[in-house]
């Protein structure tokens, strides 16, 4: 298994999966995910007062998942695809050593059945 | 329920994984070959290339299990092994597991649940790491970088997290 990935990026993991156990932040980066929005914007979907937002949106920052521009005046917020990124990928890179176990199950599985059905057979 | 086949692998609060996958057997075959060795020695392998030598297996609560696997082209061997601490047959295990070469303190703790529903089996196994020390460890050792970045991804891993 691969060992080379700097000290770094397993405490982002972290903070990146804390963050994203939140429901509300979660729709708050899907909403991202389609451009820019400023925090007004991202708190109109949810009946939640603008500093509760504020909070969460410093969670995902924290988490370097969003950053705020400093251009405008409403500093609008975007996606930062990079740390989500690690995050699924390391996810994938688990589900697709799991899944070549368990292709292999479903054929075992296939065979087990079969065996059954003859010894049903045999004994009726 | 969808069909069979899918594997989902979710992150779930801080510490644990879940993943969830139908097969299409009956409940007690699946839990067999989840706990007889002879059946559990064909499917639970590691990377291509890798065999599994040793697979001992004492299904009783404070029973011990073991499993080494080996990369033929070179003997390098990874094992790990815990104890059962809960078993109902055909329906649900929970044991401790621990790597030998360890990349994390302390003992994760694994839950497997089947439920079976027309002849399908659902099977979710659940891994809580001891410690945010531990999950830093696997995520070391198991992450790859090389990370390519799309929206794309970001939708899937939105999807999987409930």
């Amino acid at each position: 298994m691969e060992k080379r990935l700097s000290q770094r990026s397993p405490d982002r993991l972290d903070a990146t999966f804390a963050a994203l156990a939140d429901p509300t932040r979660r729709a708050i980066l899907a909403r991202l995910a389609s451009g820019q929005a400023s925090v007004t914007e991202l708190a109109a979907p949810f009946a939640m007062s603008q500093p509760a937002i504020s909070k969460h949106l410093k969670v995902l920052e924290g988490a370097g998942l969003i950053s705020s521009s400093r251009e405008a005046q409403r500093r609008p917020r975007r996606l930062e695809a990079r740390p989500l990124g690690e995050a699924t990928e390391w996810l994938e890179g688990y589900r697709r050593f799991w899944e070549r176990r368990f292709q292999r199950l479903d054929a075992l599985l296939d065979e087990l059945k079969a065996r059954s059905r003859k010894r049903g057979r045999k004994k009726r | 329920m969808k069909d069979t086949g899918a594997l989902k692998v979710t992150a779930q609060g801080e510490r644990e994984i879940v993943m969830t996958r139908v097969f299409d057997a009956p409940r007690r075959l699946v839990f067999d070959a989840f706990t007889k060795p002879d059946l559990v020695k064909q499917w639970l392998l590691g990377p291509e290339g890798w065999s599994m030598p040793v697979c001992e297996i004492d299904l009783k609560v404070g029973g011990r299990y073991r499993y080494v696997w080996r990369r033929d082209k070179d003997g390098t061997e990874m094992g790990m092994g815990g104890v059962y601490r809960e078993i109902v047959p055909p329906e649900r295990i929970v044991s401790t597991e621990k790597f030998d070469e360890s990349w994390y303190p302390g003992e994760a703790v694994g839950t497997l649940v089947l439920v079976e529903q027309g002849r399908k089996t659902t099977v979710t196994q659940t891994v809580l790491y001891e410690s945010r020390e531990a999950r830093d460890g696997v995520l070391k050792s198991q992450m790859q970088t090389g990370v390519a970045q799309s929206y794309d991804r970001l939708a899937k891993l939105l999807e999987s997290m409930p």
